[in-house]
């Protein structure tokens, strides 16, 4: 079977999504051909092929940009937003948080709102503070939303494809370091069901709760620790909220240790989240804290050695899980 | 606007009378049951401002869209939003439009075209937009109208929503209903430019400043804004001089409003006006009184109704979250 990247993955689910439903559009900044496909060539070849009302290059307007795609979702229509780089979601959280994750609650069911908010960030390319945050405690903290992010170049177009077919709004997280990660082509029609986690490695001593490109870094680690003797167990969460809570439970119950990994700042992050509740709901399977790693608390930095500084390291990992099994 | 070349026709001005004066009789039973203590709810009186939207409703088909704000009664109203379902939300009850889970700022009702009713000031300007691009992309024919004040005008979505509705020619007109406030502050206080429409020209779009009292204005500029939309020309922006006469909000001071400012203003008063018209076109007091009559038995019962209705059940706040709890 055709291997396929990211880029090519997420390009297919997008594609197959917009021949069989007309009200499947695209809209964002530089997206069409004219522009090249979009900076990551993610929409490469479809204004080509479904016109550039479907592929809808817009301006430099964030509100506008997500607005519109609400208002259309209202409408009955399909919208994939982007949002060229995830830090411009400041520029539009009232449309996300106030009007796309809310609309259906407010008008007691009437206007369900599905979008796909493609976003794409990274710590790693040297694009320093304000183009490399991940986000996604901001929108884990809003009821209404799905928060998705793909580990792999399969996972995201299965994920790409079920986050259309979602009736409410997705975030959906790109790595840029991922867009070039290769995989088997699963083939056209693919989804991975969102809610739903994979366990990357199965595992025995400690659970390692990660998802997007940490998964890569976990996966590494965990190959090291079991030459020491130590089985770890990698879940990749896939979609990060609202996360898969019984495929989490379910492994630490097995293997009685957990630990969270995430690129984002640790403070009030994700992993505090899945830490606090698998230690109110494991108390008793748990032979010692819960420990979680998350990104440095400051603005992502721009030299290359202070921005791997940053990141949490192969290092970091290792030792928290060392740590946690008692072999520190 | 000068050119008003041709008279309303009658059937079409008793619409609009009728259609005010639902507005107007809303309007004026909120207030007397706020004052009685009957209900206590946020709501934001639209006493001056009920001919404006009496008038772009009357302009609009009844599947077109609209996207108004927290001060929306009399979009909601005009465009036929059920009044049991209308109070019924208003009250906070399980009849209501949202089952009691929007509230007088968030009324939803796409059943009239009302899909979206915004409590963030500028909010519902990029959203019109999208509702008029489905329109775009599908054909539909529809035109989406989306109301908002001069308040709303300084804020940047409305300037990323202009651009971008001139851009694509979307079929949306943008109803600025200029009260001279934006909340507390006045018109002078928020902007320098003497005119909100003018802001249009820099956009490359169509904009008019329209006398919102004034039916022989008001209502041809609507219909034409919305002709201009739906023929593919595409956006038009609309201003329609008016005067909130109350404070921002139910309750809250508005001592702030000059005095002499608000005597003006009520000559203004865009009820008298409408009703010297309908009169001139030989509409009898008694005709006229009828309508009022008949709306005001309308909305009593529409009251009582949701007075007696059942409160949601607590469970209710579990559901509509994701479809999955719908």
């Amino acid at each position: 079977m055709a291997e396929i990247t990211m880029t090519e993955g997420l390009n297919k689910a997008i594609d197959e999504a917009m021949a069989e439903d007309d009200g499947v559009f695209c809209l964002g900044e530089d997206v069409s051909a004219k522009q090249g496909g979009g900076v990551f060539k993610v929409t490469q070849g479809l204004s080509e092929k479904y016109g550039e009302h479907r592929i809808r290059a817009t301006p430099i307007s964030e509100t506008a940009i997500v607005g519109a795609a609400v208002g259309a979702a209202l409408a009955g229509q399909r919208p994939i937003a982007e949002i060229m780089l995830m830090n411009f979601v400041g520029v539009c959280m009232d449309q996300i948080v106030n009007h796309a994750a809310k609309l259906r609650f407010m008008s007691g069911g009437q206007t369900p709102c599905p979008i796909v908010i493609r976003t794409t960030t990274g710590v790693g390319v040297g694009f320093g503070g304000q183009h490399s945050d991940m986000l996604e405690a901001w929108f884990a903290h809003v009821a209404g939303i799905h928060v998705v992010t793909p580990s792999n170049a399969a996972d995201a177009r299965g994920l790409m494809r079920a986050s259309i077919d979602a009736n409410d709004p997705v975030i959906f997280i790109e790595n840029i370091l991922c867009y070039g990660l290769k995989a088997e082509d699963p083939g056209e029609g693919y989804r991975v069901p969102l809610g739903k986690a994979a366990v990357a490695k199965e595992g025995t001593d400690i659970s390692l709760i990660t998802y997007g490109r940490t998964v890569l870094d976990a996966l590494e680690v965990a190959g090291e620790m079991e030459k020491e003797g130590v089985s770890v167990e990698v879940i990749d969460l896939r979609t990060i909220a609202p996360y898969d809570e019984e495929a989490v439970l379910k492994s630490v119950r097995k293997t009685g240790r957990a630990l969270t990994l995430h690129e984002a700042v640790r403070p009030f992050g994700t992993g505090a989240e899945i830490a606090a509740n698998i230690q109110e709901k494991c108390w008793d399977d748990l032979k010692g804290p819960v420990r979680r790693i998350g990104g440095t608390f400051s603005a992502v930095p721009f030299a290359s050695h202070l921005e791997q500084a940053w990141i949490p390291s192969k290092d970091e990992i290792a030792g928290q899980i060392k740590a946690s099994v008692g072999k520190d | 606007m000068a050119e008003i070349a041709k008279e309303i026709e009658r059937e079409q001005l008793l619409d609009i009378f009728t259609r005010t004066m639902k507005v107007n009789r809303t309007d004026e039973k909120f207030r007397e049951l706020l004052m009685q203590g009957k209900v206590a709810v946020m709501y934001y009186c639209v006493r001056g401002q009920e001919l404006v939207s009496a008038a772009a409703m009357a302009a609009l088909d009844p599947d077109d869209y609209v996207v108004c704000t927290y001060r929306g009664q009399g979009e909601q109203t005009a465009k036929g939003i059920p009044l049991e379902k209308w109070w019924g939300e208003c009250l906070g009850k399980a009849t209501g439009t949202c089952k009691g889970k929007g509230g007088t700022m968030h009324i939803t009702d796409p059943d009239t075209g009302i899909m979206v009713t915004t409590g963030v000031v500028g909010s519902g300007i990029p959203i019109a937009n999208g509702l008029a691009m489905a329109s775009q992309n599908s054909g539909d024919g529809r035109v989406t109208l989306v109301s908002f004040g001069d308040g709303a005008a300084n804020i940047g979505g409305f300037h990323e929503a202009m651009n971008m509705a001139q851009l694509y020619k979307l079929p949306v007109v943008f109803l600025c209903q200029n009260n001279r406030y934006g909340e507390h502050t006045a018109y002078a206080d928020h902007t320098d430019s003497p005119s909100i429409a003018a802001r249009a020209e820099g956009y490359g779009m169509k904009g008019v400043t329209v006398d919102g009292n004034d039916v022989n204005e008001v209502y041809p500029a609507m219909v034409d804004a919305v002709e201009h939309a739906r023929s593919g020309k595409g956006p038009v922006l609309v201003e329609a001089m008016c005067y909130r006469m109350m404070g921002h909000f139910f309750g809250a001071d508005f001592s702030y409003m000059p005095e002499d400012h608000v005597k003006e203003m009520q000559t203004e008063d865009p009820l008298p006006k409408l009703r010297t018209v309908m009169l001139e076109r030989q509409f009898t007091e008694e005709e006229l009184d009828k309508i009022v009559a008949d709306i005001d038995a309308e909305i009593d019962a529409a009251v009582q109704h949701a007075l007696d209705a059942p409160l949601p059940d607590t469970d209710e706040i579990y559901k509509d979250v994701l479809e999955e709890t719908a």
